[in-house]
């Protein structure tokens, strides 16, 4: 069995199936309780689970991770939601010094099994706080998984795994594909989610496991390695230009699925990293500096690396600033040749 | 149409500017630096047993008198006097004064092993044992305690084995944290203890959390946490405070005021206009300002916020009012930065000495006794050490196996991470040639 749903009926349900399955899942973080998330991706479930297992929080991202650190080395399985990724740094040091280090540091005797979810990127006119995309902050942290799920079935099936991980996951949601896929054509109304395949998702419980990207597309002419939003961007352009590209939704960042990334560009012989990001330092960099040691004798062109540009996101040009068809297509053309 | 407003606004901001001091910046400065005789004359001392002990549910406002007095239980005779008076046996106060005493001998030991060579690193509590040992005593055994670096003394109470504590601070084959922490940042799940952080007060939003979770789950178990009053000034201590009192959680939040943060004085925390149990009447929270060297008064309190936490009708802020008599850690000389003759004037006096005095003045101990048990404690911490030596020492090879550095990042190994440990390996084959890897030493 199975139904259409958008990616934030997705989230809610595999909210809603791991709190009925495990007593230890509680979700909390600002807005989440009565009214159920500025983005409605936790409605329903405070008045289904009570008060004690979704809450609203303080305005405290520091307070929100560090009192979720503590559930969890008491036995809980904290979901606490970040309202926007561009807010998690006051809680920064919570996650990079604490959460990910714990089961190290105590040789297993403690764990910190939250899974942080946080809507990020942009698209959505957010302005410079409301349209970041950190993920490259936390990939560099050794302990934290990071997973960016591209779709409702992809979304349901990795949070419910992500959850179910013994290890702290920051699990990024692209706001702007909440409720349609997006091609990067911003003019254009919003294409609902229930018109793609990928909107199809399973009743109850079932899950996507972290670590496994997902061939979107196959493809002989080049290799697309993308995630989140970017996936149905890139996958856009590269069918207007009429590109045999290979597209891959890397899903998870770390741990990342290199056999997948390595056997597609092995058989292509060239690849394009795209990402929203900042440029300088972001996941790009590690993909490229990966695919030239894993492939660097199977590549026939220099890798191509498309992203958002090193400034802070900007509110009236933010189209001018989303790594969208032109820049997308100019990568293609050059990777393309000969 | 502009213009006129500007240039009232104007003329009124030079004539002001001018008929105004310059601002001046504070920067705190402790009274007595190296070569200064202390003066203690500011410090006002109230009388032991003057203290009201109000009922363990009231209001948190009530507390607002004891947040800026200082409960003392022990007089100058070492008469316990007062409401706060825990009225314990004399049984369970040589007890008490046996830990203290152990912890201060195990510290002694430490100390030297560190200045030998056996380790990197070392932070004694002189002075300061019945901050922790007290508390340990007051908390019930399952209780959860989040501590910073100076709790040892909770270790040594709840029956931690010597010997392992000294295992971790050799970083030996036999340490329980495989070698991966710095010396005495100690991690007991079995004895309630948290794993220490290096990262100031961030353990005080986890016991903030695991209190919540405790109260989530109908359990019955509280939650203390220890922080020093430097790092009252961190962001953390803001959000558990405001997470405590949000929710009520079932918490003891422990400030130990030791006046010193490395070079630091308390004036950098704050100390200089306020209390630092006055900050939680702000939150909503109880707040108790202790004599962190009167080990009577810190049980008292200790009891009193965990018996209020147990009854849901709260968390407390206790500030142990203390002095750290020796350096920061091994890696300091707090002569270079304040008066040597603090410690010998500390008019809080030392907290073994005060419980001694306590003990003999009720006739149920006496200095031979005190000498007799202080070598036995002697003893027993060279015996442990003797021991945890056989299991080597920092930097004689006699570590955890090579591949034990790879595990526990994630709770199975990733291929990137398999990778790295590999060329780890094989460093080591090019290091040392002649090298075999023993059991346990490569990738399972």
């Amino acid at each position: 069995m199975s139904r259409r749903m958008t990616m934030i009926e997705a989230i809610n349900d595999a909210l809603d199936v791991t709190m009925g399955r495990d007593p230890a899942v509680v979700i909390m973080g600002e807005d989440v309780g009565y009214f159920g998330g500025v983005f409605r991706a936790t409605a329903g479930l405070q008045k289904k689970y009570g008060k004690t297992r979704v809450f609203d929080t303080p305005i405290s991202e520091c307070g929100i991770i560090g009192v979720a650190v503590g559930m969890g080395a008491y036995g809980l399985r904290p979901v606490p939601e970040i309202q926007f990724a561009d807010y998690i740094y006051p809680g920064l040091d919570q996650l990079v010094s604490e959460a990910a280090r714990l089961r190290y540091r105590s040789a297993g005797e403690f764990i910190a099994p939250l899974t942080v979810r946080s809507p990020f990127g942009g698209g959505i006119f957010g302005g410079q706080t409301h349209s970041q995309s950190p993920e490259a902050l936390f990939t560099h942290v050794a302990g934290l998984k990071t997973v960016i799920p591209s779709n409702p079935h992809d979304a349901k099936g990795l949070l419910i795994a992500a959850i179910e991980d013994n290890d702290p996951v920051i699990f990024f949601e692209p706001k702007r594909i909440y409720n349609g896929p997006f091609t990067g054509a911003y003019d254009r109304p919003v294409e609902p989610w229930n018109k793609h395949a990928d909107s199809e998702v399973p009743e109850g419980y079932y899950t996507v496991p972290l670590g496994k990207a997902r061939v979107v597309r196959e493809g002989e002419a080049v290799t697309v390695l993308a995630y989140g939003t970017m996936v149905h961007v890139a996958h856009a352009v590269c069918l207007d230009k009429g590109v045999d590209a290979e597209v891959i939704d890397l899903r998870t960042l770390v741990p990342l699925d290199i056999e997948t990334i390595r056997a597609s560009v092995r058989k292509t012989g060239r690849c394009m990293i795209v990402h929203e990001a900042t440029r300088t330092g972001g996941f790009g960099a590690e993909l490229s500096a990966l695919v030239q040691e894993h492939c660097f004798y199977d590549l026939e062109v220099p890798i191509e690396r498309v992203t958002g540009f090193d400034t802070p996101y900007p509110h009236s040009l933010e189209w001018a600033y989303f790594p969208g068809a032109v820049r997308i297509g100019e990568a293609l053309d050059r990777i393309s040749k000969d | 149409m502009l213009l006129f407003p500007m240039k009232a606004w104007e003329r009124i901001a030079v004539a002001d500017f001018a008929n105004q001091q310059p601002l001046a910046l504070h920067v705190p400065e402790p009274k007595a630096r190296p070569g200064v005789e202390p003066d203690w004359s500011g410090l006002t001392l109230p009388p032991a047993g003057a203290q009201p002990r109000p009922d363990e549910t009231c209001a948190a406002a009530e507390t607002w008198p004891l947040c800026t007095d200082l409960i003392r239980v022990l007089d100058e005779d070492g008469v316990a006097q007062g409401p706060w008076n825990p009225r314990l046996d004399a049984e369970t106060l040589r007890t008490m004064l046996r830990n203290m005493a152990l912890t201060r001998a195990f510290d002694e030991r430490m100390f030297r092993g560190q200045r030998q060579g056996k380790t990197s690193f070392y932070m004694k509590c002189t002075g300061e044992e019945a901050t922790s040992v007290a508390p340990a005593m007051a908390l019930a055994a399952d209780d959860m305690v989040f501590p910073s670096y100076r709790q040892q003394g909770i270790l040594i109470t709840r029956g931690y084995p010597l010997e392992d504590m000294i295992n971790q601070i050799y970083s030996n084959k036999a340490d329980k944290l495989k070698g991966r922490q710095l010396p005495i940042m100690y991690s007991a799940r079995d004895y309630g203890f948290f794993t220490i952080s290096g990262n100031l007060a961030t353990q005080l939003p986890q016991a903030v959390g695991w209190a919540m979770a405790s109260a989530i789950s109908g359990d019955t178990r509280i939650a203390a946490a220890w922080v020093g009053e430097g790092s009252t000034a961190e962001g953390d201590f803001h959000s558990a405070l405001t997470f405590a009192t949000v929710y009520n959680a079932p918490v003891v939040l422990n400030v130990v005021n030791n006046q010193w943060a490395i070079s630091s004085f308390s004036g950098f925390a704050g100390a200089e206009r306020q209390t630092f149990a006055a900050r939680a009447i702000g939150y909503g929270v109880a707040g108790l300002r202790v004599d962190g060297n009167d080990p009577l008064a810190v049980y008292a309190a200790t009891r009193w916020a965990a018996n209020r936490a147990r009854s849901n009708a709260g968390s407390t802020l206790i500030e142990h009012f203390t002095y750290r008599a020796e350096g920061h850690s091994t890696s300091d000389d707090p002569s270079q930065y304040r008066s040597a003759q603090e410690r010998s004037t500390w008019p809080l006096g030392d907290p073994i000495v005060r419980l001694k005095n306590h003990l003999i003045a009720l006739g149920e101990w006496d200095e031979n006794r005190q000498a007799a048990m202080d070598a036995e404690l002697a003893e027993m911490v060279k015996a442990a050490t003797r021991a945890a030596e056989a299991n080597g020492v920092l930097g004689h090879g006699m570590h955890h196996p090579f591949h034990t550095m790879f595990e526990d990042v994630f709770e199975t190994l990733p291929w990137h991470l398999r990778e790295q440990s590999e060329q780890a390996m094989r460093e080591r084959r090019i290091k040392w040639p002649d090298w075999r890897p023993e059991d346990g030493d490569e990738m399972p």
